[in-house]
């Protein structure tokens, strides 16, 4: 069965109630909208591109312990990385929360890996990737806000 | 002498419902029901997810079975044996529903696939010949998706307006407010009867009441009133009631539009089709008669029957006798749920029934629903179909325990325990 302490790890958990980089972005020139129906989650993600190079991204908005926290571990991990570590980054976490599996992919996930817990639990999964893709979006410079479902 | 007095109010709910409980006997009642045995995730289940769909008794399985393994026949079509008998099964399940909601015809009872169903056919027949540019449609702030919808594509296409009746801070209907918005371009009201994210009852003799001093017509939604109360349509006077049969113990895919026979011999048709036409040349075609002007196509035989039997089982155990029970059992939760330190009620309406929608301070919704499930409780966490009473209360989503006649107080003192834990893990 299932263990809640695998998907509520206390970084989670602390991440959830003191999230990072919790702003809008004053310098911001790109930004996306991401919505979660199911949940009514929903996100902003700001960027500061140089570039190709991600010089500065934070996040507002409300969700879940588990979307927030995603999001706020997300800017920790993407500030000053260019775009393409990014897509490859988000390609490597969501093999690990939808199969649980990191393998070789531990050292570039490093502190992400608390979420491999998620993938025991599956309806969990758009909670954990919604600021990933939103920040996809912001990337591509879509419009309109993007929806998990 | 004074100690009854001082016995704090959770407690007589206890002791009160532990009567009733005993007198309704609910452990039998929940013996009807196998899916209530059943282990989910190596714990006893506790289903209070009914306003999103209600198990299924043992009658209503076996009618279903029933009619697949001896009675299946398409209806009003052959002269042969079986047809005649699928034919007069589902008739007759017509004539339970008309008196379940003692409707003064058979042929005012529309079978469709549900609820949502039943509101688009009046939006889209009704609302299309009478509702015109610069007319307006009356709704609350309380409707589920499926009454605030239909409505916004009918008003589009017409460029017609829709208004909304507030509600306040206990989610109840703001009557004055509502009358001021009755006006003479109003040329519907929707209104639910119960409202599916807060359990606020409507006072619907009210507002039919007022909305008829200025000739416009009323549609209900009832949906979530029919599993938990008993409904009078000609007592309430409404012009539509509509509701879904497996929301009250029947099978999905099978719902009920309830009409006046006169609003309904006036509208067009809805869709075209099998069986609501009497004849057709490609110059003109005659529809049928009531209801099967609105019945086009094979219609769902074996749900029709489903929701005749499901009729009939909660008829045997008597509706003033399940309403009187829930009563208690809501009462009950309503003082327990919100008695745990940093939980909240989001709608305490002085009339409400079968569900209580709650939030718990820096805990989102979906975490309480995830960390329940693991203890075998099943309860509704999000929207619930109705995002704008979320933004009337400014909140993104609750949790929502729903109740039916087969819960019993130990269960609402498992969702409590539940929700220890889910402080716990949070601590």
């Amino acid at each position: 069965m299932a263990d809640l302490r695998d998907l509520y790890q206390e970084v989670i958990l602390e991440h959830s109630k003191a999230p990072r980089n919790y702003r809008e972005l004053a310098g911001a020139n790109q930004h996306a909208e991401g919505y979660n129906p199911l949940c009514g989650d929903h996100f902003t993600v700001y960027l500061n591109v140089d570039g190709d190079s991600i010089r500065d991204i934070t996040f507002q908005g409300s969700g879940c312990a588990i979307s927030k926290a995603s999001a706020s571990m997300m800017t920790q991990a993407l500030k000053g990385k260019s775009k393409a570590e990014a897509q490859k980054l988000f390609e490597r976490f969501h093999k690990l929360v939808t199969t649980g599996e990191a393998n070789g992919d531990r050292p570039e996930l490093g502190k992400l890996a608390v979420f491999s817990g998620v993938s025991e639990f599956p309806v969990r999964v758009k909670c954990a990737t919604l600021a990933w893709h939103t920040l996809q979006a912001a990337i591509e410079g879509k419009q309109d806000p993007i929806s998990t479902e | 002498m004074t100690t009854a007095a001082k016995i704090p109010s959770a407690e007589s709910a206890s002791s009160r419902l532990q009567i009733v409980e005993k007198a309704f006997d609910v452990e039998k009642v929940r013996r009807d029901f196998p899916i209530l045995s059943r282990d989910v995730r190596g714990k006893k289940l506790v289903y209070l997810d009914n306003a999103a769909t209600s198990q299924k008794p043992r009658a209503v399985i076996d009618a279903i079975s029933r009619y697949y393994e001896e009675g299946n026949a398409n209806v009003h079509r052959g002269v042969h044996f079986l047809s005649e008998h699928a034919t007069g099964e589902h008739e007759r399940a017509r004539r339970t529903v008309q008196k379940f909601i003692n409707a003064p015809h058979a042929n005012e009872i529309i079978f469709v696939r549900g609820t949502t169903e039943a509101i688009n056919l009046v939006a889209q027949t009704y609302g299309r010949t009478h509702v015109g540019a610069g007319d307006e449609v009356l709704i609350t702030a309380m409707e589920h998706h499926s009454n605030i919808v239909p409505w916004q594509l009918l008003c589009e296409e017409k460029g017609a307006k829709l208004r909304v009746a507030p509600i306040n801070d206990k989610g109840e209907l703001m009557l004055p407010e509502f009358e001021k918005l009755l006006g003479p371009r109003t040329k519907i009201v929707a209104v639910a009867h119960v409202s599916n994210a807060l359990g606020t009852v409507n006072p619907l003799a009210r507002i039919v009441e007022l909305a008829h001093r200025r000739n416009i017509p009323v549609l209900v939604d009832g949906a979530q009133a029919v599993p938990h109360m008993k409904v009078d349509v000609q007592a309430l006077d409404c012009d539509f009631y509509t509701f879904s049969s497996h929301k009250m113990f029947g099978p999905m895919g099978v719902g009920i539009l309830y009409g006046k026979a006169a609003l309904l011999e006036a509208m067009p048709p809805y869709q075209g089709g099998g069986e609501m036409i009497s004849s057709v040349t490609f110059e003109k075609t005659l529809y049928n008669k009531l209801p099967f002007k609105f019945e086009a196509g094979t219609p769902d035989v074996s749900g029709a029957i489903g929701l005749g039997a499901a009729i009939e089982y909660m008829n045997e155990i008597g509706i003033d006798r399940i309403a009187e029970y829930e009563h208690e059992l809501v009462a009950y939760a309503t003082q327990k749920i919100p008695s745990i330190t940093g939980v909240h009620l989001i709608g305490t309406a002085q009339e409400r029934a079968g569900v209580i929608s709650f939030v718990i301070d820096r805990i989102h919704p979906h975490d309480i629903g995830t960390i329940l499930d693991q203890e075998g409780i099943a309860v509704r966490t999000g929207h619930h179909c109705a995002q704008p009473i979320m933004q009337r209360f400014g909140i993104p989503a609750t949790a929502r325990a729903s109740f039916a006649f087969y819960n019993t107080k130990e269960e609402v003192d498992a969702l409590a325990q539940g929700i220890l834990k889910v402080k716990e893990v949070f601590a």
